[in-house]
């Protein structure tokens, strides 16, 4: 610990601490920009600067550590002074046209404004020159919006080490972008949308889907069916006010039938149904490898849009380890527009499905032409979290006062396991519980997992679960130890999943999910998406599973019936057409190889 | 970094050839921490400038996204991703020589070789670029061409400066 004073006022502070983190801590806030919690911080923007005694000139209090008998003062003309012109220099090439902005009132560079009292704008000159990239079906990119904090850079660099995004060229004409002037469709973008997340101004969002939406509730001739992941019922609130980890599932279902949708499901019935396939998948796998000796082991899993286009850019030849369930969104709306069309009497061609994700990555993957049936897109709109938010606010519902609803029958009904997809780790546990079941006839207890760390790879988790006394069926594994593996996050996972080219991988299966922390922290989730607001949405999706009657997929009765009446069994022939695909190899630009 | 590109010089090379120079010369460079410029910088003396295949290249043994190195070519002005010229003539504009009339010498040249800044000759003879500092402000005006340094040149003279490249 060093002793230091900050404004007059005595502190101590640990050594490790920058200026800016120790003054946060005794209540003294510095107005800053670029910088990130728990990341390395660039420090481009300098309006954190502070006047530090025996300094000639002032230092950027989000770089500088704190040391001892440091004096520090935050708030003298000097300071007051260089923050304005910064920020007002970095207006002098901002469009400014925030009142039709989809940031407006929730942009970190207006905020900012307000917190420093800037009320000129003395410097008006050249302006950058626009580039608007909106190539992929994810990530709209305009430069003209970018004030260069480079904050993208280091999640998309040092977060997701995909580097896709960097800054290009130099001086006035710098700009954030993939090499070579390429747009967002040609190179190896996972369309994380993690750039979306931190991003404090409008260059980075999402392509709008609402207004394709909003046209299809226009449609009288149109059955409009949404469905909501599981992390999105952890989250929305944060848009309306409430807590982080505040669960909003009942406001939500209401809200999206006063929107006009006819129908409201659960994509936790998908996520169900994706471990019952995904689980007896494995286990055909497993018994490929123990009787004939051959199977692609580790089984990967395949929820993760993200994820699976990072997979298809950087391995293309080991794509047999993917699993081919199609995701949980993906499975429910290839069902609504078969099983479910049926049931109702409306021909699929009038049934539009749109799927409100925590993600941007989905927005991509229901483009991709192998995810059709019958001549159908399984589901023909996604919208991001922030979208629907948007959405509620246009349509006029006072959000807060909402009654609480219920997701409509049948597939609005959900064990806990599907709902576990929200969270990292949530798959992996899910398809435990009915892997366990399946091969022992007996449910799958808390304490029987081993969970541990894997060494110099923390963010990976390893999961172990000893087969014991198992049925007829599945004697060949009988006192085996079945191991899983759980991450999040790309950074890593190239070295992670070397162990597949050479064939030493000691997992069974591997659960990976594209954005750090998974779903509920996905690229369309509401900002800011900080440490404290993952961890109290993470808790959020755990007491919706622990509240659950109903814990293992397998329990669901709603899929039970649905084997019964339309599917048959896992892996069957209906499935195989339905809730299976199959994936691309993809080269660096993106090129199908 | 001289002795280095001297070793693997060599005259009328295939593309294949030059390649594989490059890949000699990454190998020798790839552990030391902040290589790439370094590089960047040899790998246009081989290959003469630097496409975006030469790049991508260099990316992939480096294990650096494109983005990054693309980022570093295109920030300095050193190095080029278009096809340059036989000979590159640099003119000085740091303080000094902008002082004592680097900007005239720029015009001359302009008219001279009837290019503008950052283009080459038609007959692929000369590139004309400007250059900040080169350190070498007590002989200012100061112009470079390939790796030698004109000291106070007089734009008069710029004419019988080009002739020895003939």
């Amino acid at each position: 610990m060093v002793n230091l004073t900050i404004n007059n006022k005595k502190i101590c502070a640990a050594e490790e601490m920058t200026i800016l983190e120790a003054a946060k801590q005794n209540n003294i806030l510095i107005p800053h920009f670029c910088s990130m919690e728990g990341i390395h911080q660039i420090g481009s923007c300098r309006i954190c600067v502070v006047e530090v005694e025996g300094e000639k000139t002032l230092q950027a209090s989000c770089k500088i550590r704190v040391k001892e008998g440091m004096v520090v003062y935050t708030n003298t003309e000097k300071v007051k002074k260089a923050r304005k012109l910064l920020y007002e220099l970095m207006l002098s090439d901002h469009p400014k046209d925030c009142l039709n902005c989809t940031r407006n009132q929730n942009c970190e560079f207006q905020r900012l404004g307000e917190i420093i009292q800037v009320s000129e704008s003395r410097f008006e000159g050249e302006k950058s020159k626009p580039d608007r990239d909106d190539s992929s079906p994810s990530i709209v990119r305009d430069t003209a919006k970018c004030i260069l904090c480079r904050r993208c850079v280091t999640v998309c660099n040092d977060v997701q080490e995909i580097g896709v995004l960097n800054v290009q060229k130099r001086g006035f004409h710098s700009f954030v972008g993939p090499a070579a002037g390429l747009p967002l469709n040609s190179v190896n973008c996972t369309y994380c949308g993690q750039c979306i997340n931190v991003c404090p101004v409008g260059a980075l969002q999402e392509k709008d889907s609402t207004q394709m939406v909003w046209n299809a509730l226009y449609d009288r001739n149109k059955r409009v069916i949404v469905q909501t992941a599981p992390s999105v019922r952890v989250s929305l609130g944060e848009e309306f006010g409430y807590e982080p980890g505040t669960v909003v599932t009942g406001k939500m279902v209401t809200a999206l039938r006063d929107i006009g949708f006819n129908d409201v499901f659960d994509t936790s019935f998908g996520a169900d149904l994706t471990v019952l396939e995904e689980s007896h998948e494995l286990l055909k796998r497993i018994k490929n490898s123990f009787l004939a000796k051959q199977a692609a082991l580790p089984m990967i899993t395949s929820c993760s849009p993200g994820w699976i286009k990072y997979f298809e850019h950087v391995f293309p030849e080991r794509l047999e380890h993917l699993s081919t369930c199609k995701s949980p969104h993906m499975m429910l709306g290839a069902l609504i527009k078969t099983y479910y069309a049926d049931k109702i009497k409306v021909n699929p061609k009038d049934i539009f499905v749109v799927s409100v994700m925590p993600c941007t990555a989905k927005k991509f993957e229901i483009t991709r032409p192998e995810l059709k049936n019958n001549g159908f897109p399984n589901v023909d709109a996604v919208l991001t979290t922030r979208e629907l938010a948007r959405m509620i606010k246009e349509a006029g519902i006072d959000f807060r006062n909402l009654e609480e609803g219920e997701f409509d029958t049948p597939l609005g009904i959900s064990a806990g396991a599907g709902n576990l997809f929200g969270a990292a780790g949530g798959v992996a546990e899910a398809v435990l519980r009915t892997v366990y079941r399946t091969v022992t006839g007996r449910e799958l207890q808390p304490g029987m997992v081993h969970i541990r760390s894997i060494k110099g790879q923390e963010h990976i988790k390893a999961l172990e679960v000893k087969i014991e006394n198992t049925v007829e069926e599945y004697r060949f594994i009988d006192g085996e130890t079945l191991k899983v593996a759980a991450a999040s996050g790309m950074k890593g996972m190239k070295a992670f999943m070397e162990q597949l080219e050479d064939g030493t991988s000691p997992y069974h299966f591997i659960e990976v999910m594209g954005c750090p922390g998974g779903c509920i922290n996905g690229g369309g989730q509401p900002r800011p998406s900080n440490e404290y607001v993952r961890k109290k949405r993470m808790e959020a999706v755990h007491s919706i599973d622990r509240g659950k009657a109903l814990r293992g997929s397998h329990e669901n009765p709603a899929i039970a019936k649905l084997y019964e009446e339309f599917l048959a069994e896992p892996l069957g022939k209906k499935s195989g057409e339905l809730l299976h695909t199959k994936y691309t190899k993809r080269g660096i630009y993106n090129e199908l190889i | 970094m001289e002795t280095i590109s001297k070793q693997y010089k060599s005259k009328k090379e295939t593309d294949q050839e030059k390649y594989e120079r490059i890949e000699a010369m990454i190998e020798e460079y790839r552990e030391k921490e902040g290589s790439l410029i370094q590089i960047l910088h040899m790998a246009q003396e081989i290959y003469g400038y630097l496409p975006v295949e030469l790049q991508q290249f260099i990316a992939r043994k480096l294990d650096k996204p494109l983005s990054e190195v693309y980022g570093v070519t295109t920030f300095y002005s050193f190095l080029s991703t278009k096809p340059r010229g036989e000979y590159t003539i640099r003119v000085c504009m740091g303080t000094a020589c902008y002082v004592r009339g680097g900007k005239k010498i720029i015009e001359r040249l302009k008219e001279v070789l009837d290019i503008d800044v950052g283009e080459t000759t038609a007959d692929g003879k000369f590139t004309l670029e400007v250059t900040r500092c080169i350190g070498a402000c007590g002989l200012a005006p100061a112009i470079t061409i390939n790796d030698r340094v004109y000291k106070q040149v007089n734009p008069d003279k710029l004419k019988d400066i080009l002739k020895t490249y003939y």
